[in-house]
């Protein structure tokens, strides 16, 4: 934590207001982004927003880090009246998190675009990009429930239409992005209810007010069902298998940098959020939290390691087989979760964390080498292993972490994973992480295979090597995961802090 | 069953969701699915404002109770009762539901809006805007390609 | 309990009947195939709603939502069934089936939960008692603006109305990366505006038009004191543009409120409602917080009689504050509808030979 303290780089008077200005920033880049005369302009504007987000997420971390929460009341009045930011270890590692891989998928978005939307519509897909980092952003720092869902929305709804923008590259984007669109407004409007219904019993809004007040309600079935409609309205935004319809087509068909973005982000602030709901709102020790953890988070999780991984194994298109591997890993994260420890907690971060660096380097990866492959199927990609190797070998690196091979952070993220349900006495976890990490090796595997050692089918476009603009962003991320999963000190120390913070925040 | 009487609005309310959640998954067509979204979102709204009001309240719009406008809504009322439950010699409603639903239509309007515009485009790409055809043509595609 | 059922008995029965309308609506629409209809049914539906909050005693919600509800959305839909098919198909039974039961099953828990609540109209339920009663208590002295829903939505939960700002340019946003700008109806020929044919048409649209820009105005500026506000100002702003656009057709439209001007404006908007909390932050204050709008030397500088009474104290800091945020709401709101409305009248329809609207 030493190393947030010595990044503590900002005028004082600039990091008092860090939480107000880390969503602020990426909005005012986004109006300006509207306002740009042409696209490099926009690029540049999108470039400047992220690296101003990562800087005031920085300042809350170097804040957290001295006084172990930062509180901020929008408005200049406290909770309940007014809404309040309340950003603990775990808000600071997602925020750092999300505007890190912002930062990255936007340097990505200057060649990344070009291949894949039309000139005149980069500004709006800048525009749209910042104003979902600036939802889930702000989605992480807030401590009002109905403030989650506005930023809830933020984020959402201008994802959609950039996911549907990927049509210019699949047709079956628009279906994709529509069913994204109900499923995901389903699953709002059912948080909304859910709020409804603890509003209902406790009268007030901010998330600590709540948590006090319902500490002696727990019989009431209004506050259960709120409890009950919150986690499934939060289970269809993380894509929690059986209510993960949305995902594979979403994440295969988007533009390169939607999928990298939002594969890195959306899901992982939708299970923020739920585990905020679940365990510092509501009390983990409760029947019916208690039942939902162990007899219905788990199981569902479990079936989703598994159930998705198959379903990964037998898919031919590589793009898909990334969105069912996505589901597979938010599986474990979820598994994480349900232990309700602070192990198992720690563990289910670590391999949020994990996964973000994977996917978004996957998925660009995959972008980079789209400028020239215009294909979808695994069998078109053949051999672009030996055609673009810096770009391939980024990919192998994450896809190695995402096989759980030892030395990778993957693998460290697991074997934490199997520590806490040994420690939890849920040996059965145990046996599902290793089953699923068995159809990892061959859905991984068969990917790689087709990457780097089976001949280039005739007739089919050489891939041709991601410009710089690519490879940098790039292989920051597949670094990463190399070096965390040598010495994993950081991300460790920030996903235990969380999971302290977790359950620690109890009035 | 006085029960049901003093809850008959919420248990009303309830009935319209499931309605509009039943418009959604039922229908293929993607324009009839937006609506069934919109009946969905507006019955939130329904079920908010309806606990947000109180027996005998007006408007939550400061009302002066020595003018005649207060004055009329005071004289209907049970003094003991406006002493105990109202602010300066008048009940109001609860407001923030009010803020809360106000915000919730305006995000309902806007996912109504980005939902059309993309069963537009549907339209244009596919020809038809029925979820079965739309699979269907999506699958005959991929079989028509060599795997 | 029996005073309590005797006060709410006289509207119960209103309220009670028009659920039951919505009721009967909200089957109807689950029935047609038509999409005209359904689209129509849709309008009603959103209208007695509002015709219901008005007997909840929210007259702002009402306002919204006959707005935004009846109007601009019924207005969307039809841009888009005139965009794509005007009938759905018919669904087997077996598809009916899975979603009946899913509702029903969700129904009935939300039921059972559902009575669990306080009775409806407890003056008492935790609900009304706890943080909306101190907002009644403190915010007329605090904030200084009659309406207490105005009070909540610009200044204790401005970040939220931020927030409905940002969802609205974000929802502009998406519609014109789908949509374009209606910039394909330049070229093409327009066919014969309404206003050519219909002289009753075209001199009515002439003359409502002042008067709803006007109105539109008044709701604006009155918001602070009665219903109103800048949603609602911003949709009927939106509504005179396509008002106009139906009588006298989009190209003669977008001549006079240019589609550059109306994208600009949605992001200007959010800008200067983010600019106010931002002031704030300069001059020592949190984000929005509007009491430090003005610096003391500039405060003192206003004369007390500004806004009627020199007796009775003022927030400056908090009337500016809400006016500057509510004229940034105005320009978005107007601006993302209107373009929303370029979007779907600019996008060329469908070519002759499929099935197109009615």
């Amino acid at each position: 934590m030493i190393f947030f303290e010595t990044l503590y780089a900002a005028p004082p008077q600039l990091a008092a207001h860090a939480p107000a200005l880390l969503v602020v920033g990426p909005l005012v880049g986004a109006c300006a982004a509207i306002l740009a005369p042409n696209s490099r302009w926009a690029w540049m504007i999108s470039v400047a927003a992220s690296i101003f987000a990562v800087w005031m997420a920085l300042c809350i971390a170097g804040e957290v880090a001295r006084g172990g929460v930062v509180d901020y009341a929008m408005g200049g009045f406290g909770p309940p009246l007014g809404i309040a930011f309340r950003i603990d270890w775990l808000g600071a590692g997602m925020a750092l998190l999300i505007s890190s891989i912002g930062v990255l998928a936007a340097l990505y978005s200057g060649h990344g675009l070009r291949s894949e939307v039309i000139q005149e519509k980069h500004n709006l897909f800048q525009a749209g990009f910042l104003l979902c980092q600036a939802g889930l952003l702000g989605l992480v720092s807030t401590g009002d429930a109905f403030n989650a869902f506005v930023f809830l929305e933020i984020s959402s709804i201008g994802t959609y239409a950039l996911i549907a923008v990927g049509a210019s590259r699949d047709r079956r984007a628009l279906p994709a992005a529509f069913n994204y669109l109900v499923m995901g407004t389903i699953g709002a409007t059912f948080f909304v209810i859910g709020v409804g219904f603890l509003y209902a019993a406790t009268g007030t809004l901010n998330m600590a007010d709540i948590a006090a007040r319902i500490a002696t309600l727990n019989d009431s079935r209004a506050v259960q069902a709120g409890f009950a409609f919150i986690v499934v309205g939060l289970g269809l935004k993380a894509a929690v298998f059986p209510l993960h319809g949305w995902l594979p087509g979403a994440y295969a068909y988007a533009p390169s940098l939607i999928a990298v973005f939002l594969s890195a982000t959306a899901t992982k602030a939708a299970i923020y959020l739920l585990a905020r709901f679940a365990f510092t709102v509501f009390d983990p020790a409760t029947d019916f939290v208690h039942t939902f953890l162990v007899w219905v988070l788990a199981p569902l999780a479990a079936a989703a390691a598994i159930v998705c991984s198959i379903q990964a194994i037998l898919e031919p298109e590589l793009r898909r087989v990334l969105a069912f591997s996505s589901v597979a890993q938010v599986g474990y994260m979820l598994m994480g979760l349900s232990l309700a420890s602070v192990a198992g907690v720690s563990a289910g971060l670590l391999h949020l964390g994990a996964h973000a660096l994977m996917k978004a380097a996957l998925f660009m990866a995959l972008g980079g080498v789209a400028m020239s492959v215009r294909a979808s199927a695994l069998a078109d990609f053949a051999g672009a292993g030996r055609d673009a190797p810096w770009t391939m070998t980024a990919f192998a690196i994450s896809a190695a972490g995402l096989m759980g091979l030892p030395l990778t952070f993957g693998f460290l993220t697991k074997f934490r994973l199997i520590e806490a349900a040994l420690s939890a006495n849920q040996v059965w976890i145990v046996a599902v992480v290793a089953v699923s990490s068995l159809l990892g090796l061959i859905y991984v595997g068969r990917m790689l295979e087709a990457l780097f050692f089976k001949p280039q089918p005739p007739g089919t476009a050489r891939a041709v090597e991601a410009p710089f603009g690519v490879l940098i962003p790039l292989w920051i991320l597949a670094l990463a995961s190399l070096w965390f999963g040598i010495d994993a000190s950081l991300p460790e120390s920030l996903a235990n802090a969380g999971a302290l913070a977790l359950f620690g925040a109890r009035p | 069953m006085t029960l049901a009487v003093t809850h008959l609005n919420y248990i009303v309310v309830v009935a319209l969701m499931m309605i509009g959640l039943f418009i959604v998954f039922s229908s293929g067509n993607f324009i009839k699915r937006m609506i069934g979204l919109a009946v969905f979102q507006v019955s939130t709204g329904l079920f908010y404002i309806s606990l947000a009001k109180v027996a005998g309240g007006t408007a939550p719009i400061v009302v002066d109770v020595t003018n005649s406008d207060g004055q009329a809504l005071a004289a209907r009322l049970d003094p003991a009762y406006v002493a105990l439950h109202g602010v300066d010699g008048v009940v109001y409603s609860n407001p923030l539901p009010h803020v809360l639903i106000l915000t919730a239509i305006v995000v309902g309007v806007a996912t109504l809006a980005v939902g059309l515009s993309i069963a537009v485009r549907v339209r244009e790409a596919y020809g038809t805007v029925e979820a079965d055809e739309v699979a269907q043509l999506d699958r005959s595609e991929k079989a028509g390609q060599p795997a | 309990m029996t005073d309590l059922t005797r006060d709410i008995d006289a509207s119960l029965v209103i309220d009670l009947s028009l659920l039951a309308m919505l009721l009967v609506l909200a089957v109807a629409i689950a029935r047609t195939r038509q999409l005209l209809a359904a689209i129509l049914l849709m309008g009603v539906y959103s209208l007695v709603c509002a015709v219901w909050f008005m007997v909840m005693d929210a007259p702002d919600v009402a306002f919204t939502e006959a707005v935004v509800g009846a109007g601009v959305s019924t207005i969307i839909l039809l841009g888009a069934i005139l965009l794509t098919h005007g009938h759905a198909e018919k669904s087997s039974a077996i598809r009916l089936l899975a979603p009946a039961l899913a509702a029903i099953a969700v129904g009935g828990m939300l039921v059972y939960a559902v009575l669990d609540l306080p009775a409806f109209g407890n003056p008492t339920s935790p609900a009304n008692a706890h943080v909306s009663r101190t907002y009644l208590e403190v915010a007329s002295n605090e904030i200084g603006t009659p309406n207490i829903v105005t009070a909540v939505l610009a200044s204790y939960r401005g970040f939220d109305t931020l927030g409905e700002a940002t969802v609205i340019f974000a929802a502009a946003v998406g519609v014109s990366l789908m949509l374009g700008f209606g910039d394909l109806s330049a070229g093409r020929r327009t066919p014969d505006s309404m206003g050519d044919h219909h002289v009753v048409l075209g001199v009515t649209a002439k003359l409502f038009v002042p008067v709803i820009i006007l109105f539109a105005l008044y709701v604006q500026f009155h918001g602070d004191l009665g219903p109103g506000g800048g949603f609602q100002a911003g949709v009927l702003l939106a509504v005179v543009v396509i008002l106009h656009a139906l009588v006298f057709g989009l190209r003669e439209t977008m001549l006079a409120v240019r589609p550059g001007f109306v994208r600009g404006g949605a992001a200007l908007g959010v800008l200067l409602y983010a600019g106010v909390g931002l002031v704030c932050i300069v001059n020592d204050g949190a984000f929005l917080d509007y009491d430090y709008l003005f610096p003391p030397e500039i405060e003192a500088q206003i004369p007390p009689g500004l806004l009627g009474d020199p007796d009775h104290p003022h927030h400056w800091g908090q009337h500016f504050g809400i006016f500057f945020i509510e004229l940034g709401v105005l320009f978005t709101v107007a601006a993302a509808m209107i373009s929303i409305f370029y979007g779907f009248a600019g996008r060329a329809p469908v070519p002759p030979g499929t099935e197109a609207g009615q």
